[in-house]
């Protein structure tokens, strides 16, 4: 009998620790695609971020290293300056990526670091338990953010693929969602794109996945995609905001 | 014998680092060992190695930490304020049992402090430089050559360990020039099968990790760590004597601060004072067994330091006070002259009441 769907082997066989609804599956699932489809498992290494995804070290079957928090394209950079030949990623939250370690994204896109950053935005410190995010909406209800996100006091959500837009070392930038089937396929498109870039020595791509929270969200899971859809993208447009070699082509 | 060369004390040290194997630096400029960081964007492109200036302390021991785990050796060099950003990878480099060589010019403090030499920082290198239970080997230099031989020494030291060993100098140790021999010998190459550099779908995959959620298994972790302590304790302890043989005072000190009360030593003994010198060459492991025994022979010991009172509760703590500690010890990168030493040993053998 044919084989029609199987577990990309980029996966191992753990079962995943996250909540029901939320969407980090899809988004492991995607990556552990591309490297499957590119052929380069093997010489892949990921690094783990601090929140959700802490644990993903367990998931991809590749070697990995877990990094502090935000410091993950610093450790990215250690591990890709020693062993060029590698394929190097990270894994990154919206608290990690986008708070306590701006200076080391903004700086490793700075350098043109040819790392890819898959960026997990879904609006919210989930492994905490809630907490108001630097991509958190303005309005949005967190626990420290309890009577909703105002603007006037802790500011304004950073657009972290609109700020790399003007990085000049940045190569490719986009940000996706995975909250229909349309998406998703946009989404793995777009991861595949980023691998590739790095397997060429294009330099520092990073991908924007606008992601659920079921659970923090305070929303089941079908009402989560649509309050991703509603809320999010509204705020967060999808679509490329950098890719130095398309702008090439057209020149 | 091979020749000597003339050098800075910052600059040999990173000469020795590229002898030692070292072909990644991740750095950040602050004074006093800037240098550092100088000779080593001039010399790693030309022997095919990386120079990186990071965007902050964070970033370049993060850096060194995707190095070692890639199986490299790395290290990156600070002075004090520098050092304190770098805690948190420290502590990673601990949890993750990754070998590291961090150099740290001290200077003085607390806060932005100034850029004048110091030995304040003992207690963070010692002690606690970051969260966790653990060590780094500490070593302290007190010549451009010692530096040298430390350097070589301390990647060896690293990469057998699996641990962070932190060459703690001083502004003055960085900055003064003398002859030195840069004849170092083989490196000695360390099989690293847990470093990450691709299963090449051959393998179990690697994970380097600080993160055990299980307390048993944490614990068990920790306890492993310290066996390795416990061996490196035993014998790793490293120290020079200087007139110890019928001292019946024994000035501890190490680094720039041993230079000085040598002088004051001297001048002592050309009085008739019997006065000798325990240094410490290893700060973590402190040679314990050694003061200890010396404790049974001498009247009194006195730290020399730039600091308050640090290296003074390890001489107490070894010793097991046992005998009558005095200290004598400039601070805030004001360097006590050789007259106030001899002062204080005059003081310790009553010679002055």
């Amino acid at each position: 009998m044919a084989v029609v769907f199987q577990k990309p082997k980029a996966l191992t066989d753990a079962t995943l620790h996250y909540c029901p609804g939320c969407t980090h599956g899809i988004i492991h699932r995607l990556v552990a695609e591309v490297l499957d489809e590119l052929g380069i498992q093997g010489k892949t290494v990921g690094i783990a971020s601090v929140g959700c995804s802490v644990m993903s070290y367990d998931y991809f079957d590749v070697d990995m290293v877990q990094a502090a928090h935000g410091r993950a394209p610093a450790v990215a950079t250690g591990v890709k300056r020693a062993n060029p030949e590698n394929i190097v990623f990270t894994y990154q939250g919206d608290g990690d990526l986008a708070a306590i370690g701006t200076a080391e994204t903004v700086h490793s896109a700075a350098r043109g670091e040819n790392i890819t950053i898959i960026f997990v935005n879904n609006a919210i410190y989930g492994m905490t338990g809630g907490q108001m995010a630097p991509t958190t909406l303005p309005g949005q209800v967190t626990q420290t953010s309890p009577y909703g996100r105002d603007t006037n006091t802790v500011g304004f959500p950073l657009k972290v693929c609109e700020l790399l837009s003007n990085v000049d070392g940045a190569t490719y930038l986009e940000r996706v969602a995975v909250n229909n089937v349309k998406n998703v396929k946009a989404a793995k498109k777009a991861i595949k794109k980023a691998f590739t870039y790095q397997t060429e020595g294009k330099g520092f791509t990073l991908i924007e996945v606008l992601s659920t929270c079921p659970t923090n969200w305070g929303l089941t899971p079908p009402n989560a995609l649509k309050w991703l859809e509603e809320n999010m993208i509204p705020y967060y447009p999808l679509g490329v905001y950098k890719d130095k070699f398309a702008e090439e082509e057209t020149k | 014998m091979a020749d000597k060369v003339l050098m800075k004390g910052n600059e040999a040290m990173a000469e020795a680092a590229i002898m030692a194997g070292c072909r990644h630096y991740l750095g950040y400029p602050i004074t006093p060992q800037t240098e550092i960081a100088a000779y080593m964007s001039k010399r790693m492109p030309k022997v095919g190695g990386t120079f990186l200036q990071a965007e902050s302390e964070i970033s370049a021991i993060n850096m060194v930490i995707g190095v070692a785990s890639a199986g490299k050796r790395a290290m990156t060099s600070s002075s004090s304020p520098g050092i304190s950003l770098k805690g948190e990878g420290l502590s990673y480099l601990a949890g993750c049992d990754l070998p590291a060589f961090v150099v740290n010019v001290q200077r003085g403090g607390p806060g932005l402090g100034g850029i004048q030499p110091s030995q304040a920082d003992y207690f963070q290198a010692t002690r606690g430089t970051s969260h966790g239970d653990y060590h780094m080997i500490v070593l302290a230099p007190n010549s451009v050559q010692e530096m040298v031989n430390l350097t070589f020494q301390g990647f060896d030291m690293a990469d057998k360990y699996r641990m962070t060993v932190m060459l703690l100098a001083d502004g003055t140790m960085g900055q003064m020039m003398e002859p030195v021999s840069l004849d170092m010998g083989e490196v000695k190459t360390y099989e690293k099968p847990w470093a990450v550099t691709g299963t090449n779908c051959e393998r179990e995959h690697n994970i380097v990790n600080s993160l055990f959620l299980k307390p048993e298994l944490l614990e068990q972790k920790n306890f492993e760590r310290f066996e390795r302590y416990a061996y490196i304790e035993e014998n790793e302890a490293m120290y020079e004597e200087f007139l110890m043989d019928d001292a019946e005072v024994c000035v501890v000190a190490y680094g720039i601060s041993a230079r000085i009360a040598k002088n004051a030593i001297d001048a002592a003994r050309a009085k008739g004072i019997k006065v000798g010198m325990f240094r410490p060459i290893t700060l973590w492991p402190f040679p314990k067994k050694e003061i200890r025994a010396i404790a049974d022979k001498v009247n009194s010991f006195i730290s020399v330091e730039l600091s308050m009172g640090q290296l003074i509760e390890d001489v107490k703590l070894y010793t097991e006070c046992t005998k009558p500690c005095y200290l004598c010890n400039r601070t805030g990168g004001m360097i006590m002259t050789p007259e106030e030493v001899l002062a204080k040993i005059e003081e310790a053998v009553g010679g002055n009441k």
